[in-house]
């Protein structure tokens, strides 16, 4: 089959074509992390001369990249936390316990699926501001976890109803409490859709610049994306500090990514999908 | 179940909903009906002073200079989302199908294609910046090495917001590559093969089978388009700025209400009742639009 063959040919070409004009650039910007200034003008696409970290050592030193990039983990780490926790609780009630309002508070949650929190950005930071929470990292935290616990307790629920009550009876006939049901016996078992609930949340929230944009001021508060803006403004004219700034901003979520990319890509399809 | 248990069970039950609830409740529920009601209230800075009717309302449609900025900024929209759905859905179908045909390496190209989704917005708007500066950037460089003439991508109000549309693209085809592979390969391989027996080409094999089937990933990323096109925010605010530059030529409606809310206090522009009132109307115009093109679409689906 020639025809077969030149076809498969020219699906392959197109890929690669591809795969090169995605990694292309992000190659580049990494390439230009090592270069000074004057060598990025003149030879853009050449490797760099040396393997020189002095950019990088700068971005490091002289900037406050380290404090945005801890705030940016602390935040995330924190609201996805939060969201698991009180997720998987409302999930896991609303799942396995029969209640009046059951499928009521479920449609709740899920009406919270609908709703562009952004266009509420106005009330939020009056309200943030009234609670004395404006301009810290807590606020922007319950903020992302309001935001996030939607999608949680729809795949939580999702999951949870699937699994089989045999071992939640036999459990409970052998004497064992509510708690521990749900603790040793039940959410065990959910650790997979806990995972993808927490990706799904934690790349958003980790890239994130608009609530951080409106809601932090004080620098040593900034998220990644928010100092990024900072940073990029100071040193406008030393490219060689620019790419290198980008490339590490880049560095942590695109290691994750590519040891989990299944769960990755998962994750961040998952609500489009199903 | 004697009583004190089934109160135990209550109890427990009531503990385990209340914090997400309650969360709900204080960071959306209240704050999205406050939204509604402080777009018919004028403001003092923080402050709403009194109630005003459907003014902001009017102010925000109607009355110039803000009727021309919210118009035009609507318009940069409707661009943004035309440009999207060409350059980006369709590039991504066309992956979307070179993908599953399952050739060597097609994981890694999968991996590939999604690896811009996952970053910041911020981090590829900065970067393309960079590319696109008229004396240094990549992009002139490159044009200059095939004997092309160079430009000033987003100095110049023809090119500026579809340049920013093709980085839109570029960070974001991978999303709907995937989905659209997704939909692709619930299709029977048995429908594809005795599709080709009877004699059908590629082409038809595309718009007659592969097409319609996939109906269902093409309506969540026609909306998902949509919604994103119309929230559109941090890449214009990374590579044009909050005033949409050069002149207004990439301003879209998040700089616009970000602007009217948070922006221009010096300039005494800003006001909490007119990006409420903007706030509203985009909720509004997004929520009928989606639901409205979610029926005709998924209409589309059962026919089929």
């Amino acid at each position: 089959m020639h025809g077969e063959r030149l076809k498969d040919g020219a699906i392959q070409a197109l890929l690669v074509v591809n795969a090169l004009v995605m990694l292309y650039p992000l190659l580049v910007m990494a390439m230009s992390a090592f270069k000074t200034s004057a060598e990025i003008f003149t030879t853009p696409f050449a490797l760099p001369e040396s393997l020189d970290l002095g950019n990088a050592a700068r971005v490091w030193r002289e900037t406050n990249f380290a404090v945005y990039l801890g705030n940016s983990a602390l935040v995330t780490a924190g609201a996805v936390a939060l969201i698991l926790l009180f997720g998987t609780m409302a999930a896991y009630a609303i799942a396995r316990y029969r209640f009046r309002g059951a499928s009521t508070l479920f449609l709740f949650f899920l009406a919270g699926l609908m709703v562009p929190l952004k266009l509420a950005v106005i009330p939020l930071f009056i309200q943030l501001d009234a609670i004395g929470l404006l301009d810290t990292r807590l606020g922007l935290v319950l903020v992302y976890v309001a935001m996030g616990l939607p999608s949680a307790v729809f795949i939580l629920t999702g999951f949870l109803r699937t699994l089989p009550g045999e071992l939640e009876q036999s459990a409970r006939i052998d004497g064992a409490s509510e708690a521990r049901i749900m603790l040793a016996v039940m959410l065990p078992l959910a650790r997979p859709a806990m995972a993808i609930a927490g990706i799904q949340n934690a790349v958003p929230i980790w890239n994130d610049f608009f609530f951080p944009l409106v809601f932090i001021t004080t620098d040593r508060l900034k998220t990644l994306p928010q100092g990024l803006t900072v940073f990029m403004g100071e040193y406008n004219t030393d490219w060689g500090v620019l790419f290198a700034g980008l490339t590490l901003a880049a560095l942590p979520i695109t290691l994750v990514y590519v040891l989990l990319s299944r769960q990755f890509i998962a994750g961040m399809t998952q609500g489009a999908i199903k | 179940m004697p009583a004190r248990r089934r109160w135990r069970r209550s109890l427990w039950i009531a503990f385990l909903l209340t914090p997400g609830v309650l969360t709900m409740i204080v960071f959306v529920v209240w704050p999205m009906l406050s939204a509604f009601l402080y777009a018919f209230r004028s403001f003092q800075g923080l402050h709403a002073v009194g109630f005003i009717g459907f003014e902001n309302f009017r102010k925000v449609l109607f009355e110039p200079p803000f009727a021309g900025w919210t118009w035009r900024a609507f318009g940069h929209n409707v661009m943004v989302f035309a440009g999207l759905m060409v350059v980006q859905n369709g590039l991504a179908y066309l992956l979307a199908f070179a993908l599953l045909k399952a050739l060597p390496g097609h994981r890694i190209h999968r991996v590939i294609v999604f690896l811009p989704v996952v970053l910041s917005a911020i981090i590829v708007g900065f970067l393309w910046k960079l590319f696109l500066n008229p004396l240094f950037g990549l992009v002139n460089q490159a044009l200059l090495l095939v004997g092309l003439p160079p430009r000033a991508w987003l100095g110049d109000a023809a090119t500026a917001l579809p340049s920013i549309i093709a980085v839109n693209a570029w960070h974001w085809l991978g999303f709907a590559t995937l989905i659209f592979l997704a939909g692709m390969q619930r299709i029977a391989r048995e429908t594809l093969e005795a599709a080709r027996l009877d004699g059908a080409n590629d082409r038809v094999l595309l718009s007659r089978i592969v097409w319609p089937l996939v109906a269902p990933s093409v309506t969540i990323v026609v909306v998902l388009t949509f919604i994103g096109s119309f929230n559109w925010f941090e890449l214009p605010y990374v590579m044009a700025g909050s005033d949409g530059s050069p002149g207004g030529a990439t301003d879209v409606l998040g700089l616009y209400f970000y602007r009217t809310a948070f922006g221009g206090t010096s300039a005494g522009l800003q006001d909490f009742g007119r990006g409420s009132a903007l706030a509203v109307l985009m909720f509004l115009f997004l929520a009928a639009v989606s639901s409205l093109s979610l029926r005709v679409l998924r209409r589309r689906e059962i026919e089929i």
